[in-house]
Order: C-alpha cells, then structure tokens, then sequence
C-alpha cells in the first residue's frame, strides 16, 4: 500500500475557539449538566435498578423538599457563594489564591476565641461589630503573608497559600485542646450555648436569614467594587498584564498585598458567619472544603459575583442532591462524592468545549489513507 | 468511523436507559416478608432516626451500631420505613439539622452515636419535646434536666478486661515458647483521643492482661482521630517497631488489624470480628451489643413506658460482649479463664478497677474526686471487701481518666 501524497492529517485537531457567542456557550454548559445527570443517574439505576425518575425526584426533594432543606440549603448557597466571592478579587489579579480553607479556619479561630473570653461579659452591640473586625484581620493577614512574599519575591502564590491551609488546620487543632470540653475529646461543644453570648442575631425566627443577608450585600458589593471602582479596573489591568498597570503608573506591589488582603478579609466573614451565625463550634472540619470548591464556583461564573449566585446554587444543589441519594438508596455516604464528582467533571469538561473547537479528519482523507 | 462511534455511544445510552426502566418494577415489593413475631406490642407508630458518625460501611464503630439496628429491626418485626439512617453526620450544626429533619419525616425517636454529637441532640431534644431522643457515649443527660433526653453507654471495661484477659494468655504462651523473655512483654494501644472514654478502655484492657501475666506494661499512642486508617495503620507499626508484641486499639477503621496481620503481631479488637481481616493474627475483640438498648427504647416509644435518663448496659443485660475466640490464635485455656472471670463479675467478687491492682505514680488510689463533669463526688467505692474505682456507676459513660503505672501514654507522639 503506497501512501498518497495528501499530507497526515490527525485524526482529532484542536484549535482555540475565538468568539463563541454568549447564548451557544451556555448551551453548551446545560447539555453539559443535562448529560452530567443523565450519567450519574445512569449509574445509580444500575446499581439500584430504581426507576430513574425517582433518582431526579430524591434530588430536588433533598434540596427543596421541606422548608427546613430549603433554609439549610440557602445557608450552604450563602456560605459557599461567600468564600467564592472572596476569592474572586484575587483571582481577576490573577493570583490564585487556593488558601481560602486556612482563611476561613483563622476567622473562625478569631471568632471563637472572643466568643469564650468575652461573649458572656460584652454587650453584644460592640461585641459582634469586634468580632467581625477582629475575624477579618486574622484572616486578611493570614493571606497577606503569601502576597507580600509574591509581590516582592514573586514566590508562586499557588503552593504558598496551599500550604498555609495546613499551618491553618493544624493551628486550629491546636487552639481546640484549650477550648475543648473534655481534655482530650476533641469536641468545643455549642459556645455560650445558654447566654447564647456572640451568636448574630436570628431574624423572624430564621436562624440562618442574617447569614444570608450578609453574604447578599457583600454580593452586591462585589459586583460594584470589581465593576465600577477604581480598585476594581487597577485589579483587572494588574491581572492582563503587570507591565502594562507598572507603565499606566499603578503600584503593583500596592494592588497586589491589598486585593489579597480583602480576600482575606471576607474569608474571615466567611469564618465569622460559620462560627457565630450557625455552627456555634469550631473544629478543623469548620470550612468543609469549600475553600477548595469555591475556586471552582468562581471560576465558572467567570469571576462575576452575580453570575456565581447561580454557580454556588448548582454545586450546593448538586452536593446536597447527591448525598440524599445516598441516604435515600442505601448507598456508602462516599457515593455523595462521586456522584459530585461526575458532576463537576461534566461541568468543567463542558469549559473545554467552549474555549476549543474539536476538528475530526474529515472522511475524504480518511479513506486516502486504507 | 466518526458516525459509528457516535451511533455506538447513543446505542449505550439508550441500553443503559431501558435497562432501568426494565427493571425498576422489582424493586417495589421486597420487604414483604421479614418474620412477624408474635407480639403483643404494636410497633406500627414507632418510627427510629438513626445518626451515625461515619458510614457503617466503612467505620467498624457505625457498623457495630448498623449491626443492632437490623438485629432489632428483624427481631421486632420493623418494617423498612420505620427506620432512617443518615451515616456520614458530623459532630456540628448539621447533627441537629439532620435530627430536626428526621423530625420532620415523622420519626418519633431519635438515636445519635458519636460523643460530639449530644450538644446538638440536646438542642435539637428541647426543640422537640414530644420526640424522644438517645445519645450513646454522652455525659450530659443525668444533669441536663431536659426529660426527653437520654445518654446511654456500656460497661464495655469490663469486656476489654475480657479481652485483656486473652491477650495477656498469648503473651505468656509467647514467654514459654521463648519467643519473647518476659520483662519485654511490651502491649501497644492505638487510641483516639487522650480522654476517659480511650483511658478507661485501654486501662481495663490492661490490667485484664496484666492479671495473668504481671511482667506486662504498655505503651499508647494516640492518632486524634476516631476514624483514620492510616494514621491508626502508622502508629500500629510505630508501636510494633518500638517493641511492642501485641497491639489493641480504640479506633474505628481496620488500620491496626491490618498492619497486625502484615507484621503478624497478634491483635485485639474492638466493636467487630476481625478475623476476616487478620486469620493469622486476630484473637478476640470486645464489643458493646447494642441491641438490647435498641429494642428496649423502641418498645418504651410503642408503649409509654419511661426509660432510664442515663443507662448502663452490662454484661448481664448483654450488652457487654466479646465476639467468637479464634482459636488458631488464642492461647490454650484463654476461654476458660474468660469464663471464669464473667462468673467472678457476675457475682461481685471481682472488680475490673480493683484498687490493690494497679497504682498510680507509686501509690494505691484512696480517694478520687476529680473525674471529669463529676469534680468533687467520690469515685472509690468498696463491696464484697474490695475497694475500686467504680467507673460507669455515677454516670454511664467512662470517668476513669487516670493514666496508671506500668503505662506510657505520648499524646500527640
């Protein structure tokens, strides 16, 4: 068999896709959460073999299915769309901070350790206001450590947060064994639980609506600092190209330690609101990994704090779905996450296909080559 | 090509979809026939919510509590909607959602098993006064003064001086085969957390091996976590190369059978049978059988009746239990001696924290007023002439928090 002369084609080519328009991609992103579901539900049908509509009803039942779900699942949406929005101003800088979990931890830490000095003897009018403060300086210096290291040092800001997550982690651990109840049982149990000292306020009754207020306006915050401040276009031309901001005379050292610093900072409301809007406890496990998630939350809604209401929505929805699933059919609570996981996979895949265009060889060159 | 993976992927799609519908009809009628008991109680308004730490698939500790439920659920004749679980609750605001939530499914008792869940049982509990709810390993019931609300735990010492007992029988075989010279009968303990539910347990674990063989001494190292195999696996293997010749632990993954199985250092369990997991290895475990405290407190939702603010199981209500003794393991005589020591508990005669038995920093305890949430009660007590600490007595849950001579606790080695 002689080759022909028509040069080799690949059989799959990929180019950057320019210009997808606005409505075709999010085309493409909802057939990629339908295909997501379709595969997910799949998999459960075949280890269950339940009717496959059922697995959608114990999704939506799971997330909306008594007004307690649906308060408990407006406080994982606050609570993730909040660490997603502290992210966000940093990520637009282009500085990946992934320490958002270790941030949050030292808000909490913040938190607690003035909920048990003084949450008992402050009248909560200056109390609350101080914690606040206090929480959001921890956090905010917390993450300005790795950035006064990349703004000077330009030391990779990636792996610098990453690991003060651990320091954070361990450091909380730490602090537990004098707020413990026990000694040595690990457990801080319900702070103040009968003064109820330091706990935000209730509204109507809800205990979780003042957590959602919050995280609400500082949405809205987010969305006008990021689009109409002047902070917000600094943060922007640092994040296109730091020689441009250096030459148009922005300080980017300045941006830099200051963008982080209000990460930081919302991280510890983030930690704030976990601890003394709901949680009333710390341990390790206080952030839940949403520090991690919450780069993705982020990222998917193309950093746009308005837009990521709808991208927290999806991942709590589909994280809270998935583990009723689990309950409902038997199944092993790690189920949960791999079910997340096909989730996310199908919803990050579905970015590929928006930013590339797949070319198959055609069938013309194909048959050249038998 | 193109099209024909393309048609080949949409022909799998449509199979997987039309395998399910297929078979979706069998599912509707499987729990018709679990065996009706005749009883003259009806349990048909008594509806359970369970909540449990980690999955029971994973966790040996869950599983022991899965174990109870179906035991009960069989026995009692429950049907499966009378029953809930959610595994995987962890010792926050999410433990009282979930018991709110159960709640709200129609459940009319509520059952949580990880000491840090009471806090939130609790307030779940005055939320809920019509529903009951029960918390096992928790200290707060007798003194919270909330009437719905229970804590229950086990005289599970007394099963781990049992168990000890059988490891301190194959320390000696292993002393006159002369594998070891007796001053290095060295036992390793895994434990969880530095606090008196792990220091009593491993305690009564070691004077039960110290009562047969006297040469015995311990060394414990802790993983600050209830459930971490690999932790638990690391300090297993830790223990077993500082010298240790037979491991316990008080932990909830099978990290430490496993690394025993591989070092063939034989092991004493806890909560489950490991055989499975160590044939070689493995003697004997003991386990809190829950069951009795399951059925009783669905037969109290069923009939009005009132059930103890703070209970204690024991070896004669059969909640204390040891599981089958592997006989390729033990040592000769070891059921024997097992025997012999449940008769001796059953008729008082002998005491698990028996004061003449074990001394602290060099001196033998006289008086104990410091357990932990029991600060300024006495713990000592003395019957049938003997003078012991009575642990579980004040309060169900373990008190004993003292480390004893002959042992070497490292937290956080």
């Amino acid at each position: 068999m002689s080759k022909p002369d028509t040069h080799h084609e690949p059989l799959i080519r990929i180019t950057k896709n320019v210009g997808m328009p606005m409505w075709k991609a999010w085309l493409v992103r909802i057939a990629a959460v339908v295909i997501a579901l379709v595969v997910c539900a799949g998999f459960i049908v075949i280890l269950t073999r339940i009717n496959p509509f059922e697995f959608y009803k114990v999704m939506i039942r799971g997330n909306f299915g008594t007004k307690r779900k649906i308060w408990s699942m407006l406080q994982n949406l606050a609570m993730m769309l909040c660490v997603a929005l502290a992210l966000t101003p940093a990520y637009k800088m282009r500085f990946w901070n992934i320490g958002a979990e270790g941030q949050v931890l030292m808000g909490a830490a913040a938190t607690t350790f003035l909920m048990i000095h003084l949450g008992n003897s402050l009248n909560p009018w200056i109390l609350i206001p101080l914690m606040a403060i206090v929480s959001m300086i921890c956090s905010a210096v917390w993450a300005v450590i790795p950035a006064i290291f990349k703004a000077y040092f330009n030391t990779n800001e990636t792996l610098f947060t990453l690991m003060m997550n651990y320091v954070a982690t361990q450091f909380v651990a730490f602090l537990i064994t004098f707020w413990e109840g026990q000694k040595g049982s690990n457990t801080v149990g319900i702070i103040n639980g009968t003064t109820q000292g330091g706990w935000l306020p209730t509204i109507g009754g809800q205990k979780y609506l003042f957590n959602i207020l919050i995280v609400f306006a500082l949405t809205v915050f987010m969305y006008i600092y990021l689009k109409y401040s002047k902070h917000g276009y600094e943060i922007s031309v640092v994040g296109e190209s730091e020689n441009t901001a250096r030459y148009i005379g922005i300080n980017v050292k300045k941006v830099i330690i200051r963008t982080v610093a209000l990460s930081g900072a919302i991280c510890g409301i983030a930690g704030l609101l976990l601890v003394a809007g709901s949680g009333h406890t710390i341990s390790t496990e206080t952030a839940g990994g949403r520090g991690f998630t919450a780069i993705m939350v982020s990222w998917l809604a193309k950093f746009n704090p308005l837009v990521m209401i709808l991208t927290s929505f999806i991942v709590v929805f589909f994280e809270r779905g998935a583990s009723e699933i689990a309950t409902a059919f038997g199944l092993n609570v790690k189920m949960a996450d791999i079910l997340t996981g096909i989730i996310l996979f199908f919803i990050i895949g579905s970015e590929f296909f928006i930013n590339y265009k797949v070319h198959f060889r055609s069938r013309h060159t194909e048959g050249g080559n038998k | 090509m193109k099209k024909f993976l393309a048609i080949l992927l949409a022909a799998m799609l449509v199979f997987t979809l039309a395998a399910c519908g297929g078979n979706s009809e069998e599912t509707t009628t499987s729990d018709e026939n679990t065996s009706q008991e005749a009883t003259d109680i009806d349990y048909s308004s008594v509806k359970v919510g369970y909540i449990f730490l980690h999955d029971p698939t994973d966790s040996t500790y869950d599983k022991n509590f899965q174990n109870a439920v179906d035991e009960v659920k069989e026995k009692l004749g429950l049907k499966d909607e009378q029953i809930l679980v959610r595994s995987g609750i962890p010792e926050t605001e999410e433990c009282k959602d979930t018991a709110l939530e159960l709640v709200d499914e129609g459940c009319n008792v509520i059952f949580a098993d990880s000491f840090g869940h009471e806090q939130f049982i609790m307030e779940a509990a005055k939320e809920c006064p019509e529903v009951a709810f029960y918390h096992a390993t928790g200290t707060s019931a007798s003194t919270s003064g909330i009437e719905n609300f229970h804590n229950a735990f086990a005289s599970i010492y007394e099963g781990r001086y049992l168990a000890g007992i059988a490891a301190g029988m194959k320390i000696n075989e292993m002393i006159e085969k002369g594998e070891i010279k007796a001053e290095d009968a060295k036992i390793g303990y895994v434990g969880a957390f530095p606090y008196a539910e792990v220091i009593s347990g491993y305690t009564s674990f070691f004077l039960g091996a110290r009562s047969v063989c006297e040469s015995a001494t311990m060394e414990v190292k802790y993983t600050n976590s209830w459930f971490d195999e690999a932790a638990e696996r690391t300090q297993a293997i830790a223990l077993i190369d500082d010298g240790c010749i037979l491991i316990s632990q008080h932990a909830d993954s099978p990290g430490a059978p496993r690394a025993c199985e591989e070092r063939k250092v034989p092991n004493v369990a806890y909560n489950v049978n490991t055989i499975d997991l160590g044939p070689t290895t493995a003697i004997i475990s003991s386990k809190i059988n829950w069951a009795p405290y399951m059925e009783m407190i669905i037969k109290a939702a069923a009939t009005g009746e009132k059930v103890d603010t703070d209970w204690c199981g024991t070896i004669a209500t059969g909640s204390v239990e040891l599981t089958e003794l592997n006989k390729d393991v033990a040592a000769e005589g070891t059921q024997e001696a097992i025997d012999k020591a449940i008769e001796e508990f059953k008729a008082g005669t002998l005491k698990v924290f028996d004061c003449s038995k074990f001394t602290v920093d060099g001196k033998h305890l006289e008086t104990y007023t410091e357990a932990y949430g029991l600060e300024g009660q006495e713990c000592i007590a003395t019957e049938n002439g003997v003078t012991f600490f009575n642990e579980s007595s004040i309060i169900s849950a373990p008190y004993f928090g003292i480390i004893i001579d002959g042992i070497t606790a490292v937290e956080n080695a």
